[in-house]
């Protein structure tokens, strides 16, 4: 087995890129996402990969957009006013069926905001990345160990469904160290892409990688058939993980860094006699609606936890079909919630 | 019978959709007639704007990828750094490379990214029905600048090629037009060169070509010839504005 190492997340996240084929690394400076475009400056020239230093956000994700387009492994990562700024790019490239993995280490918002941890991209992440019908793929990590191991998979599943996918980390994960085990290098045959624009030596007819479609019908038809594989992903690919949810009475939904704060207050409320369970969602989008509606059937009620002003509030409700009420604790501005703050949450619930 | 005359390789049979008069077909066949003569087409992945030539994927033979309004030379980078034995250019217009793509444009050239590039500079927003390009000469009539371009409000021209003679990082620089023979040949020859240049590894060259666009000038197809050479011509200088093969200028003494 291989040992473990003590990394920050933004650098654990980079290698394990790495580890996954990746080799064509764009971005551009924000915090709290530095270390891992340095990581990648550091690591790229050493394996004959590319890290290139974008003149913008916009650049950097259009340089993702053309080196997918070729058929390689791409990616680049931010925090969250650059990604509001790569939102045209994956608009493109959502609208072209390419894979990427995109980074969003999250800060406080909106406008410049903060750079301490946040979880306020949520709604832009799973509704709104860009304009248009789309969605991409929305990973959620809470430990070190779990950003290295969503990696690998991110790029799967993007390359598997064509679309983008999003690692949703925060300030906090992306700033802590822990020790991880990375992975060992992907032995996996890279998945064909007989689509990509790379030439094509007078073997096949041209290749066109492009989002225009000025006959409705035809846009119509395209943007079906993208929802079809939607349908897909949302069957197959959700993931949560569910915590002493069997018995609880009051079932706190919570993700990333604040899931992490969450499950202590349930361990406390444990010790204190309540039944309390968490459940974490691991996939934002696919959102794991089967986890909740579970939940929905023997819980008495679900209290969302968030390091934003309740975004993910609507998703939960619409899981559980609002068969149980839903509340909401949360802190925003960069702030994280302590143990006690939700403790105490809980037994004014339960009270 | 002996063909004399016919398509490149390099250019599909998909019907052109261009206005009459407009110069976009004669610079679509320059740069397919290139990648014919350098035996590049295999290799060549284009990058088409958005602007009167998004549809250029339809009729580059090449492998294509339809880029962001003002992006193409940041999804040219990406496609260099991914494929390097591609041949890779991007096709713009004054709009996509000049206004929104400036960024993109300054900084691909400055960084010496081996790519070649094809502006097409017709002073004006064709696609979007005539509004007023970053190259719209001084008191050019436009939609949206419909007593002329003030250049006390609405500011000067780019002149693209000047700006970008300065930078270390472009091999070649270099404006023509198509509206006659003789330069349809300069033309030519400066698309090879600049295709040329790539294939040797010199790095960003960019060829500007001053162009017609008789529709929205209001203009007959000869007449926006003669408007070019009266108006655009005098604004624009044709010429080599760099050649990093002939002249070391920029870049000091010491190298």
């Amino acid at each position: 087995m291989a040992d473990k190492v003590l990394m920050k997340g933004n650098e654990a996240l980079a290698e394990a890129a790495i580890q996954a084929g990746c080799h064509h690394f764009f971005g551009y400076p924000i915090t709290p996402q530095t270390e891992l475009a340095a990581y990648m400056a550091k690591r790229m020239p050493k394996i004959g990969g590319t890290y290139l230093q974008a003149e913008s956000e916009i650049a950097a994700i259009n340089m993702v957009l053309g080196a997918s387009a070729a058929g390689v492994r791409a990616m680049t990562s931010s925090s969250s006013p650059g990604i509001s700024l790569k939102g045209e790019g994956i608009s493109y490239m959502a609208g072209s069926d390419l894979p990427a993995l995109i980074i969003n280490v999250q800060r406080g918002g909106p406008g410049l905001g903060g750079i301490q941890p946040s979880q306020a991209d949520y709604w832009q992440a799973t509704k709104a990345l860009g304009h248009g019908d789309f969605q991409v793929l929305v990973f959620a990590p809470s430990t070190v160990q779990e950003m290295v191991d969503l990696v690998q998979g991110a790029f799967d599943m993007a390359d598997k469904y064509r679309m983008p996918a999003m690692i949703l980390a925060d300030g906090m994960l992306g700033q802590m160290m822990e020790p991880v085990v990375l992975p060992e290098k992907s032995e996996k045959e890279p998945i064909a892409k007989p689509w990509a624009s790379c030439g094509h030596k007078g073997e096949r007819e041209h290749n066109i990688v492009n989002s225009l479609y000025l006959t409705p019908n035809a846009l119509e038809n395209l943007v079906k058939e993208r929802y079809e594989r939607y349908e897909t992903i949302k069957k197959n690919e959700q993931m949560a993980e569910e915590y002493l949810t069997e018995d609880a009475e009051l079932i706190l939904v919570a993700y990333g860094a604040s899931s992490r704060v969450a499950k202590g207050a349930v361990n406390k409320a444990r010790e204190k006699g309540l039944k309390v369970g968490l459940i974490r969602p691991i996939t934002l989008w696919p959102f794991p609606t089967d986890a909740i509606k579970r939940a929905a059937s023997h819980a008495k009620a679900l209290l969302t936890v968030e390091m934003s002003m309740g975004q993910m509030v609507d998703d939960v409700k619409l899981a559980c079909e609002q068969k149980l009420p839903v509340h909401f604790y949360g802190r925003t501005g960069g702030i994280i919630p302590t143990p006690k703050e939700i403790l105490a949450e809980i037994e004014r619930l339960m009270a | 019978m002996d063909v004399v005359f016919k398509k490149p390789h390099a250019l599909t049979d998909a019907p052109l959709h261009y206005c009459p008069g407009c110069t976009h077909g004669i610079v679509h066949r320059l740069v397919a007639e290139v990648l014919d003569e350098l035996g590049v087409e295999g290799k060549a992945v284009g990058v088409a704007s958005v602007g009167c030539s998004v549809m250029s994927y339809n009729y580059f033979g090449c492998d294509m990828v339809q880029a962001p309004h003002g992006r193409a030379q940041a999804v040219a980078t990406g496609l260099r750094r991914a494929l390097p034995d591609g041949v890779i250019f991007t096709y713009q217009g004054d709009g996509d490379l000049a206004a929104i793509g400036t960024a993109e444009t300054v900084h691909a050239a400055t960084r010496g990214e081996n790519i070649t590039v094809i502006f097409i500079n017709n002073a004006i927003y064709g696609m979007t029905g005539g509004q007023m390009a970053p190259t719209s000469l001084p008191n050019q009539i436009t939609q949206t600048t419909p007593y002329g371009r003030d250049v006390n409000s609405a500011g000067f021209p780019v002149r693209v090629c000047e700006m970008l003679s300065t930078l270390d990082g472009v091999a070649l620089a270099q404006r023509v037009t198509v509206d006659s023979v003789k330069n349809v040949k300069i033309a030519k020859a400066a698309i090879k060169k600049a295709f040329q240049n790539q294939i040797e590894g010199k790095g960003y060259s960019i060829v500007e070509v001053l162009s017609t666009c008789p529709t929205n000038w209001g203009l007959s197809p000869v007449d926006a010839l003669q408007w070019l050479r009266d108006n655009m011509i005098p604004y624009y200088p044709l010429g080599v504005y760099k050649d990093a093969d002939k002249r070391d200028n920029m870049k000091g003494d010491k190298e």
